[in-house]
């Protein structure tokens, strides 16, 4: 049962992880490539945009949400299972959610560099 | 890709192992926190290295949220992903940890996806449906060659508008 849990926290903190970072991506890529900002308008314009974007806010509270989610993982489960097998599966989600919602071209070339990190960081609980 | 670019996905890469690393020291030497002892967090925080492991998790926030203002999601993650190489090096080499032959094998294959992606264009994203502005960014970075570094930096941003 103690099984079940820590599986379910890990694929909660996993999803709140993928939600986060595509939040924050297309946070990021609506205020536009900061080092041109930052050259034509000063840094606190930089800073102004990033903190006016409602897409930062919710992928900050995602993100809180999957570090709770993950302090819930480490009351059940080990750290040396909960870290890499969560961090592996937002790899893997990731490259799926970024080309359904970001429309990035995830190409081969992408795929087989996200397969051999989620695999490495798996392994690194060996 | 421009030098300056490189240098901000070391910096997400360099934060992201050594912020950790830090705030786990400190927070053994602080002692462990309860919620009916909240003011342990105050001194926790006082402790030298969980605040430089903060600063430095706040550091690797906005490396990385810098990236990704100019670069794709599927690219930035695996790129910095170098990250958990040097954190199993700083637990070999500075905390003496040891570190068994599986997980070498798991560094072998994260520097060989590093390497796959990082061969490959930064930003294939929006360029539909993004304003001019942001695109042309993107499409600027494509021309400067290779080693051409800062000074490709300097190039003026031809489609701002609003420049004086």
């Amino acid at each position: 049962m103690k099984h079940a849990y820590t599986w379910g926290a890990i694929l909660v903190m996993a999803s709140a992880s993928v939600v986060g970072d595509i939040l924050l991506a297309r946070a990021m890529k609506q205020v536009g490539d900061v080092h041109a900002l930052w050259r034509r308008s000063g840094l606190w314009t930089v800073v102004g945009r990033v903190l006016a974007n409602p897409n930062f806010f919710l992928g900050v509270t995602a993100m809180a949400f999957a570090f709770f989610s993950l302090l819930f993982a480490l009351s059940w489960g080990d750290v040396s299972l909960v870290a890499p097998a969560a961090a592996s599966l937002t790899f893997i989600g990731n490259a799926f959610a970024a080309k359904v919602f970001l429309h990035e071209k995830v190409d081969r070339r992408r795929w087989i560099a996200t397969a051999l990190v989620a695999t490495g960081v798996a392994l690194l609980a060996g | 890709m421009t030098f300056r670019k490189y240098l901000v996905l070391a910096g997400v890469a360099v934060f992201a192992a050594t912020g950790d690393p830090m705030l786990s020291y400190g927070m053994k030497q602080a002692g462990s926190i309860s919620i009916h002892h909240l003011q342990s967090v105050i001194f926790a925080v006082l402790n030298p290295w969980v605040a430089v492991g903060i600063l430095l998790l706040l550091a690797f926030f906005a490396s990385y949220m810098n990236a990704l203002s100019w670069a794709d999601l599927t690219y930035v993650l695996p790129a910095t992903s170098i990250s958990y190489v040097l954190l199993a090096l700083i637990a070999k080499f500075a905390l003496h940890e040891h570190v068994s032959a599986l997980r070498w094998l798991g560094i072998a294959l994260i520097s060989g996806g590093v390497g796959f992606v990082a061969g490959g264009p930064a930003l294939t994203s929006h360029a539909h449906e993004l304003p001019a502005s942001l695109s042309l960014d993107g499409a600027q970075d494509q021309v400067p060659a290779k080693g051409a570094g800062p000074a490709a930096d300097r190039v003026p941003v031809v489609s701002s508008g609003v420049e004086p």
